[in-house]
């Protein structure tokens, strides 16, 4: 195929991953990495690399709109960034010594497991008893609600650090923001209401793929023509994303076309990769 | 309070909320000129990325530098991909002069501890 047409066909899908991956707040890797390796036999390495460069961009793009709104909370997306951080360069550093096919296999479940958290239901939780560990660290926040401020402490730090790690690992190995595990640790472990939690959890996702990426870039997995039309796509279609998103309050349904989109994708990358496709 | 706080939590989320637009806007259009420049002399080639290709010679600076002189568009974009992952790390490098300027040097020593691995894994990242 020649590149002309290479170019624009990742573009179009990748401007459909960023308005998907916006819309639900899980990012655009999640449907880039099958798009190129199944569909356009891309090596996957080079699928991790230009995910991982439109993870960046799209983060960064959403977060700088967050911060101004004050519902990120700075404190602890720092503190967790150094879990984070810390299992990405491993995630990374190891991602070299896996066999592609493996590789294929455990994003596929890990693309399942994450879209089928996002069907969860969110309840709003704002825990208030007091953590002295959250209250050292500085934790606990407020952010502007619908009436008015709505204070919240942090709980469990230590098992949403661990998770964190964990998290940051998935990244560094898959190239994927690992939101949704990013927001379970939060939402579930620490009790962050759920909107402090989506915005700190993309806050974080930046320096994360970072931390991955200048590995990525040295063992020149970032492949510079593939990267650039996921890169302009994938920061499209979350642009577009984020102006619906603001106009409307829930997507469903949405994210039900996502989940089934996501399932379907992954199930082609497991089976790729067990019959050594990829 | 005498040493009323000059520098404000606020104050720190615009300046961020800035930096990271800006990067993002610089990098992307460094990537998109370079994309440009890419097409328009390779658009017809049939690439080969079936495989991984080894290390191209941009990874290196002095490669780099020589192939944004020679305005070749793949040295181009990877300079606009360099400058998008230093946004987020320029973002903790901000972070940390305002936790400095708030004077909670917890979190300054936290922002750097952040900066620290980011670093130390960009320099032996070249193992493997």
């Amino acid at each position: 195929m020649p590149v002309l047409e290479f170019t624009l066909i990742i573009l179009v899908g990748s401007c459909f991953a960023g308005l998907l991956g916006s819309l639900t707040g899980l990012g655009g890797g999640f449907i880039i990495i099958p798009l190129l390796t199944v569909f356009l036999h891309v090596d996957i390495h080079y699928a991790i690399g230009a995910s991982l460069v439109s993870i960046i961009a799209t983060s960064s793009g959403s977060a700088a709109a967050y911060v101004k709104e004050g519902i990120t909370n700075m404190r602890l997306g720092m503190f967790l960034e150094v879990a984070t951080t810390l299992g990405a360069v491993t995630g990374a550093m190891v991602a070299v010594y896996f066999p592609t096919n493996l590789l294929a296999i455990l994003l596929g479940v890990i693309l399942i497991t994450s879209a089928l958290l996002t069907l969860r239901k969110k309840a709003v939780q704002i825990a208030h008893q007091k953590n002295t560990l959250a209250e050292k660290l500085k934790l606990n926040g407020s952010y502007p609600g619908e009436n008015g401020t709505v204070e919240y402490s942090v709980s469990r730090i230590g098992g949403g650090f661990i998770m964190m790690l964990f998290a940051g690992l998935l990244s560094g190995l898959l190239g994927i923001g690992s939101g949704a595990l990013k927001v379970l640790a939060m939402d579930n472990i620490m009790r962050i209401p759920f909107k402090v939690s989506t915005t700190t959890s993309n806050f974080m996702i930046g320096v994360t793929g970072a931390a991955s990426a200048v590995v990525y870039l040295q063992r020149g997995y970032i492949e510079p023509s593939i990267s650039m039309p996921v890169v302009i796509g994938v920061l499209i279609g979350a642009m577009v994303g984020s102006k619906i998103l603001v106009k409307t309050k829930s997507s469903g349904w949405l994210r039900w076309v996502f989940v089934i989109v996501v399932i379907g994708l992954a199930s082609q990358l497991i089976y790729n990769g067990l019959i050594g496709k990829i | 309070m005498a040493a009323k706080a000059r520098f404000k939590d606020t104050d720190m989320q615009a300046v961020i909320g800035w930096v990271l637009r800006i990067g993002v806007i610089v990098s992307v259009s460094v990537v998109f000129v370079g994309g440009v420049i890419y097409i328009y002399r390779h658009g017809g080639l049939i690439p080969d990325y079936s495989k991984f290709n080894g290390v191209p010679n941009f990874v290196q600076l002095h490669g780099l530098v020589n192939g944004i002189i020679n305005l070749r568009g793949r040295s181009i974009i990877q300079a606009g991909i360099i400058l998008l992952i230093a946004t987020p790390i320029l973002r903790i490098v901000f972070s940390t002069v305002s936790f400095v300027l708030e004077k909670d040097y917890l979190y300054t020593g936290i922002s750097l501890l952040v900066l620290l691995i980011i670093i130390v894994s960009s320099i032996s990242g070249h193992v493997g």
